[in-house]
């Protein structure tokens, strides 16, 4: 199953209120910036990459956060990582326990 | 700024206990003669030989928003809610950034999360650790949390003295405001440590009382029948100000912080100096600090754990320490009904002392039914119910005495307003 970009959008809304105390209803703003608009320190985006990679069964590598910007820079590299991986997680938690191994 | 060292006075009062969400509720029950003590329903403890304890019962999730509540280590939240209710208490006052100083120690730090997060290293990996982890597990990370909702810009301190560390917390916020680095301080401190580690590190000393079927009974400070302490969690948090700062605003004084005593036993890592030298040397320079005869002195809150050997050694040393002139003076020992609250015990009895005496009341020692022989030859006067205290003389001081594992001591001298 892939997401619509409205899901990835709301999926990332709902981590980034439970990371770091923003209202999903920021968030929505795609061209709000990361820092400078939502005020989302370097170890809060921290925890909101490691919770999309459970949700998305993906890596993100370290290299890909410098282009990560705005909400729509998230979005959209979301949507790529979609087409070219293995999806959303709907079970939960299988990408730890590769990483346990 | 004049050479006169600032005279302090405190001005707020916060604390999240085994007894109570706060100031009030705590001392409520400690003026009852409550106990905070329980049997673990946790199965971890089953393994252990001790299985009682006294934990905070507060729901700390009502009072600290989600996001930021999975920054912090539970030592570092309960020191936030005390310091919130402190900073309240002394009516939220408006200082200084650079004037405003945290001093809010611990003895063990973040220990629950450093264990969780070598957990989750373990089983999923070095990516899964919370990128706070750092600030979990440091000792001084609930100073800094205070420090940034505060904005206190003179300096955030976590002094360690292990289970001295609350009381020498707020010594050194005392010397902040005296040297004229500070208007004011808050401070304090907090520990969160009920978990099978500290449990087993404290039993394999034989230092935790095993009365395990009897958990309200267990803690019993200067009673023959005491076999070692209760662990206990929680924060005490005090607002200190200068008498100058708190006059300009009309701030209502609780008491004046009007001496500290550091000595160290020079002696053991873990037990201490069985002649009290170190703790009688805290509390004369203590008195000598405040420049207060011993004959002022009207009530000690006792560290007073419930051992073997620590309760009769402090015993001696408040005897060499007081003299004949502690003859109407009323030693209590609160541990009794909190527990041991570690790094944040001297911080809960510090207030415990100043709330004495504001109402001229002494806290009872509880399960205190017969008195060991060599407390009865120190010739100190307990407390085993709530008693009135001597008034009459002024200025009435009660002192709060701590001792830390080591051979740590501290003594803080407190004034009636």
């Amino acid at each position: 199953m892939v997401m619509t970009e409205h899901e990835i959008l709301s999926c990332l809304a709902k981590i980034i209120e439970e990371t770091a105390g923003i209202p999903a209803s920021k968030v929505v703003a795609l061209d709000a910036d990361i820092t400078d608009d939502l005020g989302i320190s370097s170890l809060a985006m921290v925890e909101i990459i490691v919770s999309l990679e459970d949700k998305f069964s993906v890596e993100i590598p370290d290299e890909a956060l410098k282009d990560l910007r705005t909400i729509r820079d998230v979005v959209s590299y979301m949507q790529g990582v979609q087409h070219s991986g293995a999806g959303p997680n709907v079970q939960g938690d299988s990408a730890s326990e590769v990483a346990a191994t | 700024v004049s050479n006169r060292p600032q005279r302090v006075v405190v001005t707020g009062l916060g604390a999240v206990t085994p007894l109570g969400d706060d100031v009030p509720s705590t001392w409520a029950a400690l003026l009852a003669g409550k106990s905070a003590a329980c049997t673990l329903s946790e199965s971890w403890a089953d393994e252990l030989p001790v299985r009682i304890a006294a934990p905070v019962r507060t729901d700390l999730a009502a009072m600290i928003p989600p996001h930021q509540l999975r920054r912090m280590d539970r030592y570092e939240q309960l020191a936030l809610i005390a310091a919130r209710q402190a900073w309240q208490d002394a009516g939220a006052p408006q200082v200084e950034p650079d004037r405003l100083g945290v001093s809010i120690a611990t003895g063990l730090g973040g220990l629950g999360s450093v264990l969780d997060a070598s957990d989750i290293l373990r089983k999923k990996g070095w990516r899964r650790l919370s990128p706070y982890t750092v600030h979990m597990f440091i000792p001084n990370g609930a100073a800094i949390s205070i420090g940034i909702e505060l904005g206190a810009r003179a300096g955030v301190h976590a002094p360690i003295s292990a289970c001295a560390s609350g009381a020498e917390a707020i010594g050194y916020g005392m010397d902040m405001i005296r040297s004229g680095r500070a208007d004011v301080v808050v401070a304090g401190g907090a520990e969160a440590a009920i978990l099978p580690l500290t449990f087993a590190m404290f039993a394999v000393m034989r230092a935790l009382s095993c009365r395990n079927d009897d958990p309200e009974r267990a803690s019993r400070p200067f009673d023959k029948a005491r076999d070692g302490f209760v662990l206990g969690e929680g924060a005490g948090a005090i607002v200190l100000e200068s008498a100058e700062h708190a006059a300009r605003r009309g701030a209502d004084v609780l008491a004046v912080a009007a001496g500290v005593g550091y000595s160290a036993d020079a002696y053991d890592v873990a037990k201490a100096a069985p002649d009290g030298t170190g703790l009688v040397m805290a509390i004369q320079q203590a008195l000598a600090n405040a420049d207060i005869a011993p004959e002022h002195v009207v009530h000690i809150n006792a560290h007073a754990t419930s051992t073997l050997v620590g309760d009769a050694s402090e015993a001696i040393a408040i005897s060499r320490a007081i003299g004949n002139a502690g003859s109407g003076m009323i030693v209590s020992a609160t541990k009794s009904m909190t527990g041991h609250l570690l790094g944040s015990a001297g911080a809960i009895e510090s207030i415990a002392a100043i709330c004495a005496l504001r109402d001229s009341m002494a806290p009872p020692t509880i399960n205190l039914e017969e008195p060991d022989d060599e407390i009865i030859a120190a010739g100190i006067n307990i407390a085993a119910e709530a008693r009135e205290l001597r008034t009459g003389s002024w200025p009435a001081v009660a002192l709060s005495n701590s001792s830390g594992l080591g051979g740590q001591n501290v003594t803080l001298a407190f004034m009636s307003a």
